[in-house]
């Protein structure tokens, strides 16, 4: 449960009605996925042009024979067209092609680790790809161009049209989801794509990993030696819980030692000198049972401070 | 999972000491089944996928939603927690992903997706159509007043040997006789590329309210009236209509559904009504989406015509037969044409 991206983190509602967490793209990585694409959209048109203009057998021979009616002009002139339509589809069914399949991404995109996904929580459509696809167009090839095309003695008409298109360029920057003109006109975010292992439940890890490895479980009799009281458990929240889950699952013996001395300090023991995991681990195991079975009777206890579920 | 863990889950379950842990255990089989589907079809291997598992996908993907929606009720397990949440998460892009094939999808455009949103936008198109007209009438009144807007409404490399003062014979000599011009495929290619691009960019104009795209509109169609006054001019206005109705009512028609479609959008965001901002910018760019990819093969189309029938039939008559069965072949299929407008609305 670690968030350090509080300021991008949303709550999409999914058609059953569930809410489940997302994560917006940062505008880095999304730069970033840009750009991979891009390298990649100018590698294929290179290669292809490479390999259509070996074909044609040579720049120079080329340029003669195109205008010819003989079978070679027509071969070259079928390349060409070839060419021309390959270089259409690089430019605009590229992202298309990739951000339709499965993973809603394109290789530049699923490097980055995002992905595009309907802001709605419904289906991603084609309508929806294509609609957010057509506008970058005017985002990034024409604002770059018009800016790369102007020269020094460009004038006020100038700045006007470049701020103009400045506005389309950056207008990721100034809105909180960071949604381009596309996205805002498809209707689609782009949001981090997740990918997380399901852990050991740390309250049950002990004895399975005993069982796996084919051991007793009177061959550790002394983890099962703390049992702590009403009061002693009373003392913390959900927040506490989990920050402990970390520590535990964590398991670095520093912080396994701090925090064994905070606890004890609290609650007043000091049983659990030598042997602070076990100690912790059933303390985990006994304050969440407490906590959990005050949440079934709809009382929770968020942290320390606030009330206890009595 | 499968029937080796069992015992030991089993008895894991049992000497599970908290009741969330329980719960966790009873359903872990399924979760990590369906993360392994999940896995696989991010992954792109669908057809690996047996239809036993795909079958079972949707049924998972609930049975791990209300799984989350327990757990966040009656679990403290931070872990299973965010397993859960990021699980639901990555079921929820396969299974409302893009399911349609693209073939499906092309079938349900062609089949009445296209033309149902060329009808929904008609307001936008009457506005773009009165445009154009307007743009042709002011090109040529410009150019009639002073001669001089010519050169600068039609651009030097599009003018060539069509300038005010040339005679009747080089006009006409641009309109017939090109049935022996060499590389007629090509210039077709680049033709439609260059136009598909043109009404791209016409279309995302519209996102600043619509008007940079009637500005285009505007600016395009008066270099048409400009050229049409020169034509009249040497009294070869009939033949130059012929000359451009062969691609001209299918590229005019194309043009005038991106500028539709772009105003379309413009005027979604400029007017959301009661809907918010955001959702009827997307509900316009959705059905203009649609528009504009009829434009794109459309204007293949208008290449097409304009490289080769156009050189190939080089009289005038022939040339308003076509023109004119284009246009009214477009017109039936857009708003006479229903097709399965039932299937599209459900895909």
């Amino acid at each position: 449960m670690r968030r350090r991206h509080r300021s991008r983190d949303r709550v999409l509602t999914t058609p059953e009605g569930i809410s489940v967490p997302v994560t917006v793209g940062s505008r880095g990585s999304r730069v970033g996925a840009l750009l991979l694409d891009l390298t990649f959209i100018s590698l294929l048109i290179g290669l292809t042009t490479m390999a259509l203009i070996l074909m044609a057998g040579g720049v120079a021979a080329f340029e003669h024979q195109i205008g010819q009616q003989n079978a070679l002009g027509h071969a070259l002139q079928f390349l060409v067209i070839v060419w021309i339509v390959i270089m259409f589809l690089f430019r605009n069914a590229y992202f298309l092609f990739f951000e339709l399949g499965p993973r809603g991404a394109t290789p530049g995109k699923r490097i980055s680790g995002i992905r595009i996904a309907a802001r709605d929580g419904g289906r991603l459509t084609a309508e929806m790809v294509i609609a957010r696809n057509l506008l970058r167009d005017v985002e990034l090839f024409l604002p770059i161009i018009f800016i790369v095309q102007a020269g020094a003695d460009s004038g006020m008409g100038w700045l006007a049209a470049a701020g103009w298109f400045a506005i389309f360029l950056l207008f990721p920057l100034f809105n909180r989801d960071a949604l381009r003109a596309g996205d805002v006109i498809a209707g689609t975010w782009v949001v981090e794509r997740p990918r997380r292992k399901l852990e050991a439940a740390l309250s049950v890890s002990r004895e399975r990993a005993a069982e796996s490895r084919g051991e007793h479980h009177a061959e550790a009799p002394a983890r099962r030696g703390y049992r702590f009281e009403e009061a002693e458990l009373a003392v913390y929240g959900e927040y506490e819980l989990q920050a402990l889950e970390r520590v535990l699952r964590d398991d670095r013996a520093q912080s396994l030692e701090s925090v064994y001395q905070t606890i004890a300090h609290k609650i007043g023991r000091s049983d659990g000198w030598n042997d602070e995991r076990a100690f912790l681990e059933d303390y985990y195991t006994q304050l969440r049972a407490r906590l959990e079975a005050g949440m079934r009777m709809g009382r929770r206890k968020a942290n320390k401070f606030s009330g206890t579920p009595q | 999972m499968n029937a080796a863990s069992l015992p030991n889950s089993v008895s894991a379950i049992e000497s599970a000491a908290l009741r969330s842990d329980r719960f966790r255990l009873e359903r872990e089989a399924d979760w990590q089944r369906l993360e392994a589907i999940v896995t696989r079809m991010e992954k792109g291997r669908l057809r690996r996928l047996s239809d036993e598992d795909l079958l079972a996908l949707p049924g998972l993907y609930r049975t791990v939603a209300s799984s989350l929606s327990i757990a966040r009720e009656t679990s403290l397990d931070a872990a299973t927690l965010a397993y859960l949440e990021v699980l639901v998460q990555r079921a929820w892009f396969v299974v409302y992903g893009p399911r349609t094939s693209l073939w499906d999808w092309l079938r349900g455009f062609l089949g009445g997706g296209w033309s149902a949103a060329v009808r929904a936008i008609w307001i936008d198109l009457t506005v773009a159509l009165a445009v154009m007209i307007a743009g042709v009438a002011v090109g040529w009144l410009l150019v009639a007043h002073d001669v001089n807007w010519y050169h600068a409404l039609v651009g030097g490399d599009m003018a060539g040997s069509r300038v005010p003062g040339a005679t009747p014979q080089a006009l006409r000599g641009t309109l017939f006789g090109e049935a022996d011009r060499p590389g007629m495929s090509v210039f077709a290619a680049q033709l439609f590329s260059n136009n598909a691009q043109v009404s791209i960019l016409a279309f995302a104009l519209g996102f600043a309210f619509g008007l940079p795209s009637l500005m285009l509109l505007v600016q395009n169609m008066a270099s048409l009236g400009a050229m049409l006054w020169l034509y009249s001019g040497a009294g070869l206005l009939v033949d130059f209509a012929g000359w451009l109705a062969v691609h001209g009512t299918t590229e005019l028609f194309a043009i005038l559904l991106a500028g539709g479609a772009g105003l379309h959008i413009g005027r979604a965001l400029a007017f959301p009504g009661n809907r918010p901002i955001l959702q009827a910018a997307s509900e316009a760019g959705r059905r203009s989406a649609l528009v504009m990819t009829g434009v794109v093969l459309m204007l293949i189309v208008a290449a097409l015509l304009e490289g080769f029938a156009r050189q190939m039939v080089d009289q005038t008559f022939g040339r308003f037969v076509i023109g004119g069965f284009m246009l009214s072949l477009w017109c039936a299929y857009f708003f006479a044409f229903r097709g399965n407008l039932g299937k599209v609305r459900a895909a």
